[in-house]
């Protein structure tokens, strides 16, 4: 058992998915686990922050960090993992981009402690009790982790090496990632685990995408009776694959749904909401100002459509706001 | 109202607004030259790019402008209908529609971001702009995304300080 490497297994600001997306290898989990003994897997398995402390720095081959990072126990628990481990790989979109967490970053640490502890309508709150980080409890006291400003990806916080992307990423991803691992064929460090290519590449409708796209509006899903055949912007509908990193397989597409950017940018792209803006925006038909407005206007929230998973990640990484 | 003395002769110790300024080949930047061969004066608060359509100006150059530094971003490009590349100046209108909506919603004033039509012979209009754009960015102030960057990744540096107490905090006790 000891002569197989260590991998740790780690969640932050995450929903789950990307935990249950580990179990998704099936029965190929078995296989792994013949190669690897897995030291660290805290939504699974039973073990202690002390457990990690514990072991020697860089004896874990391999850390898969989900989440992205919000709280000082993440940015704790992510700088310890990095320490043990001589690989750290961002798995999935919150470690790699910010993913949904980052959409925070929309409103300052006030707003949304206001909102939740006060303001909500399903709040109910009299005396106002916010969470603090130091609560006296029989003489002693009990720390909770502090709530930062900002939601950040793995890499902004430590130092990461390897990028697994997708919300979550598909099986296939990580058996390939292990894979490279265990082998030694790991591309060089810095890299996304995926193809290279925007999504278009591997998209089944990719033919019927014509080459001149020219909208006179958008619409959603809900709005209209979609072709199961046809390129989804064909039909006016916001598919981000464009400005998407390919290795999905498409598998948004394929259930009939556009894509919202999960695998974020290619190598070629800085800031893929950035990216896709410019896309989308060149191909409106109207040439005057209150024709485009009027177009533009059917898309009801730029940001969180362009920045569904990247806005932590991105250029501005928050609204613009004083601290 | 335009303001065509402004930040002309300030002194250089005062705050001063930096405006990246990406002009067309065709026409914006050719009529800057015009404004230069003139001896026209405008606020020197502009740093020109030079590109070869305002169709180029790629909306990640206009972030990365404001997150390096830059307080305001200014695009000038040829008239309608008189784009060399016949419609480059409306990719890049569509695009500046949707993208102020966008900077809006991140908190970035809409003066900060603007887009002229200037052709080569209007000197006199790149010296407007210019004035104008440099006295409103000056009345909103600094935008300082990189200092601000900084400050909010301080919380980062101190929660490393803190771990760092506690766990010798634990190892006493």
């Amino acid at each position: 058992m000891s002569d197989k490497p260590n991998i740790g297994l780690y969640w932050c600001a995450s929903c789950g998915g990307c935990e249950e997306s580990v179990v998704d290898l099936a029965e190929d989990i078995l296989l792994v686990l013949e190669r690897v003994n897995i030291v660290l897997w805290p939504v699974a398995m039973d073990f202690k922050k002390k457990d990690l402390e514990e072991r020697p720095d860089g004896s874990i081959l391999a850390s898969l960090v989900n989440g992205a990072v919000r709280t000082s126990e993440q940015e704790e628990m992510a700088r310890l993992i990095r320490r043990k481990s001589r690989h750290v790989m961002a798995y999935g979109s919150c470690a790699h981009l910010g993913g949904i967490p980052g959409l925070a970053n929309q409103f300052a640490r006030e707003e949304i402690l206001q909102y939740v502890y006060e303001g909500s309508p399903s709040t109910a709150n009299a005396s106002r009790t916010r969470p603090a980080t130091a609560i006296p409890k029989n003489g002693s006291s009990l720390a909770l982790p502090e709530f930062h400003h900002l939601v950040r990806t793995l890499d902004q916080v430590i130092e990461v090496d390897y990028y697994l992307p997708g919300c979550p990423p598909t099986p296939r991803i990580l058996k390939e990632a292990l894979l490279a691992l265990l082998e030694g064929e790991l591309p060089p460090r810095g890299a996304v685990l995926a193809p290279d290519v925007a999504l278009c590449e591997e998209c089944p409708r990719q033919e019927s995408k014509p080459a001149d796209m020219s909208f006179t509006e958008f619409r959603r899903p809900h709005q209209t009776v979609l072709d199961p055949e046809v390129c989804l912007l064909a039909q006016g509908i916001v598919c981000l694959g464009p400005a998407t990193r390919g290795g999905c397989e498409a598998q948004c597409i394929r259930g009939h749904m556009a894509c919202t950017g999960c695998f974020g940018p290619t190598s070629r792209v800085r800031d893929q909401g950035a990216k896709i803006l410019s896309g989308i925006a060149s191909s409106v038909a109207a040439d005057d100002p209150e024709g485009i407005d009027r177009t533009l206007d059917t898309l009801p929230d730029p940001v969180g459509t362009f920045y569904r998973y990247g806005l932590a990640a991105s250029l501005l990484r928050a609204r613009n706001r004083p601290l | 109202m335009l303001n065509h003395g402004a930040g002309v002769s300030r002194p250089s110790r005062e705050w001063q607004p930096r405006i990246v300024a990406f002009f067309c080949n065709w026409c914006t930047y050719t009529a800057a030259d015009l404004a230069g061969v003139s001896r026209l004066k405008h606020a020197s608060n502009i740093r020109i790019i030079r590109v070869m359509c305002s169709g180029r100006v790629d909306p990640q150059f206009v972030l990365e402008a404001f997150a390096r530094g830059a307080d305001g971003v200014l695009m000038g490009g040829c008239h309608p209908g008189d784009c060399h590349y016949m419609e480059g100046n409306y990719k890049a209108l569509r695009r500046v529609r949707l993208l102020r909506r966008m900077l809006r919603d991140l908190g970035i004033e809409e003066d900060r971001f603007r887009l002229e039509w200037i052709s080569a012979s209007e000197g006199e209009k790149v010296r407007a702009v210019v004035n104008d754009m440099t006295a409103r960015v000056r009345s909103l102030g600094p935008l300082k995304l990189p200092e601000k960057f900084r400050d909010w990744d301080r919380e980062i540096g101190e929660l490393e300080e803190k771990v760092g107490k506690m766990e010798e905090k634990e190892h006493v006790g």
